[in-house]
């Protein structure tokens, strides 16, 4: 199936020229709190495209109907009932999976891009444009994730999945393993320093 | 259909009450439709960590099966919790492949951010800790966290938490620990003494567990040791007596 124009905008523009942190700025608190590690980030990355996903889709299919004043409170609703509902499947059918992310449970509701995109984009257009865009947007937000957890968990403790990747030599040679990695105030860093070199490459988004 | 006005004030309250009884009603049909299955899971899960506990390798193997065989559960009376309900205090005894028996307490505990809780496994002697188990619900990873790697777990093993017929505090330290101590995760402090706290706090509302232990293994040597004696003398007498 060949993706139009405006389908390909949709889905691949939020994995690089409309980040959703890098260029809306959405979703940063939880980019600082699950990148100490790759593990939880990619896990939380997954949750929240699948997420995403999903409420978009339902609230471009009842977007006609919702009453403009308590909008927010009812994409509010649909995200938490979903997150409950995955979260009990999960519980049911892949026990350990639901062990980790019931952590990430509250970081993925009030997640900025899911109240972003939901308020954006799925209640002015079709469903599947939004199942798109919850995507696309989910996947740039996992980008982000996996490239800052995977400079703070090398730098911070040597591992990658928790695998040691730095060898005893180096550590032995006086190497040893940056405390600040380990500090949320140290991803924000990262994530501007992310932001230059992307604003740098992708001039053309000055604004 | 007709066309309703979405903005209405009638429209709006309806809406909202439609949503929540909708919303209600899908959470806890899944919830209940699932609800066998997730306890089942938990039971699994619970089977695994008092298992962990014994320091065997779970991988692949028939969890249910290790257990129904191996461990057997005893209530030593009942105590109170916190919300005044009469609870079963109760311990895990473990029959081992090789015939020994160890006995699994498990411990509820407070770390840094949230619950810890775990299972610790003492040898017959009632005095010797043979294994434990960690874990905890929201410990920071890669700090506090580690208290479920089988590194820290296996510190505890072969400490005494009896000396002399009385319980020993279990002592987590900073820095170097001597044999008797454990070392503390670095970085972790406030959820090293946690567990510290929640073992020490554990053990003590079992003292009448472990103590009396002590006395009743010391009678029993006793009384070993002399029907080995009256038996000796019956061999000498009826030799005596041929």
């Amino acid at each position: 199936m060949a993706l139009s124009q405006k389908t390909k905008e949709v889905l691949l523009g939020p994995l690089n020229a409309n980040n959703p942190i890098l260029v809306q700025i959405l979703g940063i608190c939880s980019a600082l709190a699950v990148t100490v590690q790759l593990k939880p980030a990619l896990v939380m990355g997954i949750a929240v495209t699948i997420i995403v996903a999903m409420s978009n889709v339902v609230i471009s299919l009842i977007r006609n109907t919702i009453p403009m004043r308590i909008r927010i409170i009812i994409q509010l609703v649909v995200v938490a009932a979903l997150v409950t509902i995955v979260n009990e499947i999960l519980k049911a059918f892949a026990y350990d999976v639901s062990v980790q992310l019931s952590v990430y449970t509250g970081l993925i509701i009030t997640n900025c891009i899911l109240m972003g995109r939901l308020e954006a984009f799925a209640m002015s257009n079709n469903a599947w444009d939004s199942l798109l865009d919850g995507l696309g947007n989910g996947l740039g937000y996992a980008i982000i994730l996996v490239i800052v957890a995977f400079i703070r968990e090398l730098l911070g403790s040597g591992s990658l999945l928790g695998f040691q990747v730095i060898p005893q030599w180096c550590y032995d040679h006086g190497y040893v393993n940056n405390g600040m990695m380990m500090m949320p105030a140290m991803a924000l860093i990262l994530v501007g320093c992310i932001i230059w070199v992307h604003r740098s490459v992708n001039k053309e988004d000055k604004k | 259909m007709a066309k309703f006005d979405t903005n209405s004030n009638v429209y709006t309250i309806i809406y909202a009450t439609v949503i929540v009884v909708i919303v209600a009603l899908l959470l806890a049909v899944v919830s209940s439709a699932l609800k066998p299955k997730q306890q089942a899971n938990i039971q699994l899960d619970t089977r695994k960590q008092i298992l962990s506990s014994l320091n065997l390798d779970l991988k692949g193997q028939n969890v249910d099966a290790m257990y129904e065989q191996m461990i057997r559960i005893d209530t030593l009376g009942f105590t109170t919790d916190k919300a005044g309900n009469e609870v079963p205090q109760i311990v895990y005894v473990a029959t081992l492949k090789d015939g020994a028996t160890k006995y699994i307490v498990p411990m509820h505990g407070a770390g840094l951010w949230g619950a810890i809780w775990g299972y610790i496994a003492l040898n017959e002697d009632k005095s010797t800790i043979f294994g434990t188990y960690f874990n905890h619900a929201s410990e920071t990873p890669g700090l506090g966290g580690e208290i479920t790697t089988k590194e820290f777990q296996h510190r505890f093993i072969d400490k005494h938490v009896v000396a002399e017929g009385a319980l020993k505090m279990i002592e987590i330290v900073k820095g170097d620990a001597t044999d008797e101590q454990v070392a503390a995760i670095s970085g972790a402090t406030i959820t090293s003494k946690g567990v510290e706290a929640m073992i020490n706090t554990t053990l003590d509302s079992y003292k009448d567990f472990f103590v009396n232990a002590q006395t009743e293994n010391k009678v029993e040597d006793e009384v070993a040791q002399s029907s080995e004696v009256a038996e000796e003398v019956e061999e000498v007498e009826s030799s005596e007596n041929k």
